[in-house]
């Protein structure tokens, strides 16, 4: 099979693919799990997303496009990034706000050490891909961290209230906590690294394989995506953690009062 | 005898619901203290401000003549230290408790064990393994590891066994003759006649006697 082959399936090949959804949905039929409907409508509604990302994408990472149009669209990730953090951990005070310098320090951190050791060139074909891997990737560990300390807030009041009542100070009495939280938000991610190309093939090595890429240059981007996932999951949970944290006491160390959310 | 904590027409409404309302009281220095009450009439709330985990919606708490409001409560807490209704050891160990409270000196350690009644060799264990009795004692040990001058004691004794309850009403006496302030609350009017040198009583939120 050619590169050009692998890089673009065309429209038939497009369509042929669309038969494992039917597999999908005939097993759904068969085992009567009663997701039809669901598979059929995530599967056409991901189509229709990427099709419209993919054409809006072409607008800023073709050559001479404006460099300002991808920073547009970077701070365009982040807030809707922070506004779905809001969505999906409404018990987390400030979630918004929160969200917004997590994910928005993340980019900074992250991107400035590609960009800056020229890891990479900064361009609309660059920035875009890599700013959505810090974002995209960060979101799930932010949702967990952030629910994760309010539950504890609410559930172990009384112990944090202990600690405080023995003169310790706001951020100390929730460290253990927060700390707890984190922990359990990246351990995912530090498994996940560590079962790299052993118990699965990373979806964007696989992509530049199937592209026409060499095997070895597909790692080598691979081996910093994984760094750049990696780093910008540690720097968004850490931010959100102690930023909440901070929510979570008054400024005379007091422990506000939070209500949990029920359990989904 | 001079007064350790005053309570000049302090208020709190919290959600809407008025939790104290314009309650005048004092708590002398010497002996045991006593605030009784029927459940939910604001007893424990009163001890909770005595240690800055609530603040006044209106009125003033005054420590030794100071308002509250103007105090470190991070310094001000290890002054007036408080035991709660339920037993709240950390994860750890007896002695990693007590190093959350500062002390981390084995002989400083045993010494505090000893005072509650609780065997040494249960700094080593994991609190996960002690009884509710002796939870509790750990929990008074090391609100005393801070070296406090007043002991605040909401309902400690209500989850315990008769035996554990006579330990810890012991000790609050033997501090309060060594000097300590002891500010007891209670719903048990036994325990009250026992323990009480001064008494409060609370209801609907009011001092009432």
């Amino acid at each position: 099979m050619s590169p050009e082959v692998g890089a673009d399936p065309g429209l038939i090949g497009l369509a042929a693919s669309s038969v494992l959804v039917v597999v999908a949905v005939a097993i759904s039929m068969w085992q009567r799990l009663g997701l039809e409907r669901s598979l059929i409508w995530s599967a056409c509604r991901a189509l229709v997303q990427l099709l419209v990302i993919g054409a809006a994408l072409a607008l800023v990472v073709e050559p001479g496009q404006p460099i300002v149009f991808s920073w547009i669209w970077v701070v365009v990730m982040v807030t809707f990034a922070s506004w779905t953090l809001g969505r999906r951990a409404p018990e987390v005070p400030g979630a918004f706000v929160l969200g917004l310098i997590g994910f928005g320090l993340s980019c900074v951190v992250t991107l400035s050490v590609l960009f800056g050791f020229r890891i990479f060139e900064p361009s609309g074909r660059t920035i875009v891909p890599l700013a959505g891997l810090v974002v995209g990737n960060s979101l799930a560990a932010t949702v967990l961290v952030g629910r994760r300390i309010v539950a504890e807030a609410s559930e172990r009041r009384a112990e944090i209230e202990a600690r405080l009542s023995l003169g310790l100070t706001g951020h100390d009495a929730l460290r253990p906590y927060v700390r707890d939280a984190v922990r359990t938000a990246l351990i995912p991610q530090i498994e996940t690294t560590k079962a790299v190309g052993i118990v699965f093939l990373p979806g964007a090595m696989v992509g530049l394989i199937l592209a026409g890429a060499s095997p070895v240059a597909a790692v080598k981007v691979q081996v910093a995506v994984m760094y750049l996932i990696l780093g910008s999951v540690s720097v968004t949970t850490a931010v959100v953690a102690l930023g909440l944290s901070r929510r979570l006491m008054t400024p005379d160390h007091r422990l506000v009062r939070v209500l949990r959310a029920p359990s989904r | 005898m001079p007064t350790c904590l005053q309570f000049d027409s302090v208020s709190l409404v919290l959600d809407g619901t008025t939790v104290l309302d314009r309650v005048d009281c004092r708590v002398p220095e010497d002996g045991i203290t006593v605030i009784s009450g029927p459940s939910g009439s604001g007893k424990s709330t009163l001890l909770r401000m005595c240690n800055r985990l609530d603040v006044p919606t209106s009125g003033r708490v005054l420590f030794r003549g100071v308002d509250l409001a103007g105090v470190d409560p991070v310094e001000h807490r290890r002054r007036v230290g408080m035991v709660f209704q339920r037993p709240t050891p950390f994860a750890g160990t007896g002695a990693d408790n007590l190093a959350v409270a500062g002390v981390t000196e084995r002989a400083t350690a045993v010494d505090l064990f000893g005072r509650v009644g609780l065997d040494a060799a249960l700094l080593d264990e994991p609190t996960d393994h002690l009884s509710g009795g002796e939870a509790q004692r750990l929990c008074l040990a090391r609100t005393l590891a801070t070296g406090c001058e007043v002991l605040l004691a909401d309902e400690c004794t209500s989850a315990l066994d008769p035996e554990s309850t006579d330990v810890l009403e012991s000790l609050a006496r033997r501090l309060a003759t060594s000097g300590t302030t002891v500010l007891w609350v209670t719903h048990d009017s036994a325990q009250a006649d026992r323990l009480a040198d001064h008494r409060i009583v609370v209801d609907g939120g009011r001092v009432v006697a």
